[in-house]
């Protein structure tokens, strides 16, 4: 870890999960990690003239464009001589699976050598709280309102892991900011591949889903612990999984810390329940045949 | 010095325009020519038409002429007899009435095993027209196919040069 | 290598210059070549395809030393090309109408950063209709998005553009990226002799790109940032400044690039018997030479007729074109591209140059070549002899006015 301040100085909410999972990345990667950044909630709030927050290299890329502008600079850099260096791109889930995947997608084909991370928190925070395809099942956003006879988001959340693993990329794993160590050790492992890798970390938006802002750790271990996150890594293709959730029954409390999610019935309540359980069952069916 | 090359999808009009585009600019103390086809979806088969132009001076006006000072057709039945899109020489086995004859389909199975005729076309062209020779025709060969192709484009050329002269 | 880029040298103007018969695109990717960007990435459109065949063949021989990336997208293209850049590499992409539109938002992105691309349009309609042909809509409908827009008429200006283009784009204090245009087809895959320098005189023309503000590990840099209402006039007027540069730095480079390769160009603008005409058809692209041959035609009619071609549309040449018609009865504006709504949109620059120059000459103008309708040498006869019986205003050939 480097002991210096990669991101700081910036204005993020209090409580910002996508402000640490920039942060502790930047610092797993060290001085010689470039970070691109598309419109998004990082880059809104660290890089606005005069005060710039990034100690690396840093650039705001097109929204669209994250991947392949990282492609680019990491071609421009090899042109120059510069060896021994990776870029990492932090964009947010609109910015990866909405508006970001075609480029995502054409990076890992091509097999460029970056790592790519996802700071999932699970909706457009930076445009004030708007539906993404990675936006849960049942979650009040302003354009899944709860109000009248609607009650949130009736979409289930993109398999964003999956659809990368499926291009067959070295390494694609889950990780959350509130287990930093895993999440950390995955940065690094993404690093010491030559190749593309992709990391999806599940990052809480106090501001977004109605929560004090310090329970963001928290609210990122729940989702973990309920089964809600499953911390997975596709490595070469065979996907392993973390530890088992360690509470399955902490699903309901989980969600009612988020106001997002105060609105849910009973069978919402249950259908989420169910969904969790069958992605679970389904994840270690896959990775219990890849042992094998 | 304008040529209009009329033929079907495949048979290399374009080529032969560029072949005497290169022929007449790249030598020494050549002028000056542009070649291009007619613009248009192409398909196997279907009619086509190639432009090569040619001039002492830079030519600067790139648009398609209707009626050139010749008019090659690799085809004999898209030949319209009476109105011919400039001097036609024809690529046919039979003679042909207001128009010169090459058996470029022969001299092309003679050759190639198929019949292949549009370096003899322009072999042909060469020598009733005069502003190029043969050695500029094998130049602009070299400068615009592939070296394999070279040796049998060549001698078709040589080949209708000289039938073309016998009819002249 | 396909077989007609394949040149014979010979000697001149004390270096190895040589000969190919190649069609615009060709010829471009041979000036490409010689500019020797470090990253070609771009995604296949018609017409502009064998460009990059002929680039991804050179990189694949080995006669252009560069990384060449398969884009998924024209969006993603000018992406990796701004990242390139940011990273102080040379880059080059190209594209073409709908292909220029999928990555608009790119554009000015890659101005506002000073990223000194040089991206190579080939003219093309944009639909719909759906059309593949020639005509300028594409490039014209994205002159404001701070990006040199130069316009070629053949395929040694395209070549010679590839080179001078970089030493434009990149004078630092220009730092401006630059679109060359090439006429879908009658431009990009009509065939001609162009001379081609050897890579040692480009080098000499041309050296290395070294800029001093890009990516460093060394000195970091944060790139691509916000700006609020405090600062944003500050970068936009700066890069306004940028891009007006680029005429004096078009005039250093063509004079060198004449005492390099013996070929002369003309700064923005390009003057045919413009001197003592009284009717000039103001046009630019390769649609230049017939309505040169018009000009000649009608001299010979008695009618004193000039040309005016625009090589560049940005920077814009408001004064040299005031100049050159100073002494003209009436103008006219010939383009492939309108305004709809509007006018053509050269016409309505070129108004605008005229009125604040205080010049009250009569304009008209002529909407043509649109979806590659051709424009002939007769069409521009007419245009003139329009002119000289006092028409104004706006009409599209073979149509009507509007």
């Amino acid at each position: 870890m480097d002991g210096g301040e990669p991101f700081m100085g910036h204005r993020a909410c209090a409580g910002c999960g996508g402000a640490l999972a920039v942060r502790i990345a930047l610092k797993a990667l060290g001085r010689r990690a470039v970070a691109v950044l598309p419109a998004g909630c990082m880059s809104a709030v660290g890089f606005n003239f005069p005060q710039l927050c990034f100690s690396n290299n840093a650039i705001i890329s097109t929204f669209a464009g994250t991947a392949s502008m990282m492609t680019g600079i990491a071609a421009g850099l090899r042109a120059r001589g510069e060896r021994d260096f990776k870029v990492v791109g932090f964009a947010g889930d609109g910015g990866t699976a909405d508006i970001g995947i075609q480029a995502l997608s054409g990076a890992i084909d091509r097999g460029d050598d970056m790592i790519y991370i996802c700071y999932d928190n699970e909706g457009y925070m930076n445009t004030g709280t708007q539906r993404s395809s990675l936006t849960p099942y049942g979650a009040r956003t302003t354009t899944t309102p709860a109000a009248g006879g609607a009650r949130g988001n009736r979409l289930e959340k993109k398999n964003m892991l999956e659809i990368v693993a499926a291009h067959g990329i070295p390494y694609a794993a889950t990780a959350s900011v509130g287990y930093l160590r895993d999440y950390a050790r995955k940065v690094e492992k993404a690093a010491a591949i030559e190749g593309p890798s992709y990391i999806q970390v599940l990052a809480p938006c106090p501001t977004g889903w109605g929560a004090d802002p310090s329970e963001t750790i928290d609210l990122a271990r729940e989702a973990v612990d309920c089964g809600l996150w499953p911390l997975a890594e596709f490595e070469g293709g065979r996907l392993s999984l973390g530890a088992e959730p360690r509470d399955p029954s902490l699903l309901r409390a989980h969600l009612a810390r988020q106001a997002r999610f105060a609105h849910l019935t009973d069978g919402d309540l249950r259908r989420i329940e169910e969904g969790r359980d069958r992605r679970l069952d389904r994840m270690r069916g896959r990775a219990a045949k890849e042992e094998c | 010095m304008d040529v209009v090359w009329i033929g079907r999808g495949g048979q290399g009009a374009f080529t032969a325009a560029k072949v005497l585009g290169a022929a007449y600019s790249m030598r020494e103390g050549g002028g000056y020519a542009l070649a291009f086809p007619s613009f248009g979806p192409e398909r196997r088969g279907a009619p086509v038409r190639a432009f090569t132009k040619l001039s002492e001076k830079p030519v600067s006006n790139r648009c398609e002429v209707s009626r050139g000072d010749y008019a090659v057709y690799l085809d004999e039945t898209l030949f319209p007899g009476g109105s011919a899109a400039g001097a036609p020489i024809v690529s046919s086995r039979e003679a042909v009435e207001g128009a010169i004859a090459i058996d470029a389909r022969g001299i092309g199975e003679g050759i190639f095993g198929s019949p292949i005729v549009n370096t003899a076309m322009l072999g042909a062209l060469a020598r009733v027209w005069g502003g190029v020779s043969l050695d500029d025709v094998c130049e602009g060969i070299e400068r615009v196919m592939a070296e394999r192709h070279w040796e049998r484009n060549k001698e078709a050329a040589g080949a209708a040069y000289d039938a073309a002269g016998d009819s002249l | 290598m396909r077989e007609g880029l394949r040149a014979r040298g010979h000697i001149h103007g004390g270096g190895e210059v040589t000969r190919a018969f190649v069609s615009g695109n060709e010829a471009l990717a041979l000036g490409v070549r010689l500019a020797a960007p470090k990253v070609v990435c771009a995604y296949p459109i018609t017409p502009q395809t064998t460009v990059v065949e002929r680039l991804s063949e050179m990189v694949a021989d080995g006669s252009l030393n560069a990384e060449f990336i398969y884009a998924e997208s024209e969006h993603s293209a000018m992406s990796c090309a701004i990242g390139a850049s940011a990273a102080g590499a040379r880059a080059f992409t190209a594209t073409s109408s709908q292909g220029l539109l999928y990555m608009a938002e790119c554009l000015p992105y890659a101005a506002g950063g000073r990223f000194p691309i040089v991206m190579m349009n080939a003219n093309r309609s944009v639909a719909l209709p759906w059309n593949i042909y020639g005509d300028q809509r594409d490039s014209i409908s994205q002159l404001d998005c701070g990006w040199i827009q130069a316009y070629a008429q053949d395929a040694q200006e395209a070549l010679d553009l590839a080179l001078m283009s970089y030493r434009i784009a990149e004078r630092p204090d220009v730092s401006t990226p630059f679109m060359i245009n090439l006429d879908g087809f009658s431009l990009t895959h009509a065939c001609e002799a162009v001379d081609v320098p050897s890579p040692e005189q480009a080098r000499g023309f041309l050296p290395p790109y070294e800029p001093e503000d890009a990516m460093d590990f060394g000195r970091p840099r944060n790139m691509g940032f916000s700006a609020g209402p405090e600062h944003n006039a500050f970068f936009k007027y700066r890069e306004h400044l940028g891009i007006l540069r680029a005429r004096d730095a078009a005039a250093e480079a063509e004079e060198e690039f004449g005492r390099a390769f013996g070929r002369r160009y003309t700064g923005l603008v390009e003057e045919y018997m413009c001197g003592d005409a009284d009717f000039v058809l103001i046009t630019l692209g390769s649609v230049a030479g017939a309505c040169r041959d018009a000009a000649d035609r009608m001299r010979g009619e008695g009618v004193r007729a000039g040309v005016l071609r625009i090589r560049y549309m940005r920077p814009f040449p408001s004064a040299e074109i005031a100049e050159a018609v100073s002494g003209a009865e009436a103008v006219a504006v010939l383009e492939k591209d309108v305004s709809f709504g509007g006018t053509g949109t050269v016409f309505a620059n070129v108004n605008s140059a005229l009125y604040s120059a205080g010049a009250r000459i009569p304009s008209s103008n002529y909407i043509g070549g649109l979806g590659g309708a051709p424009v002939s040498e007769g069409d521009a006869c007419e245009i003139f002899r329009r002119m000289a019986s006092g028409a104004t205003g706006v009409r599209f050939i073979g149509m009507g006015g509007a």
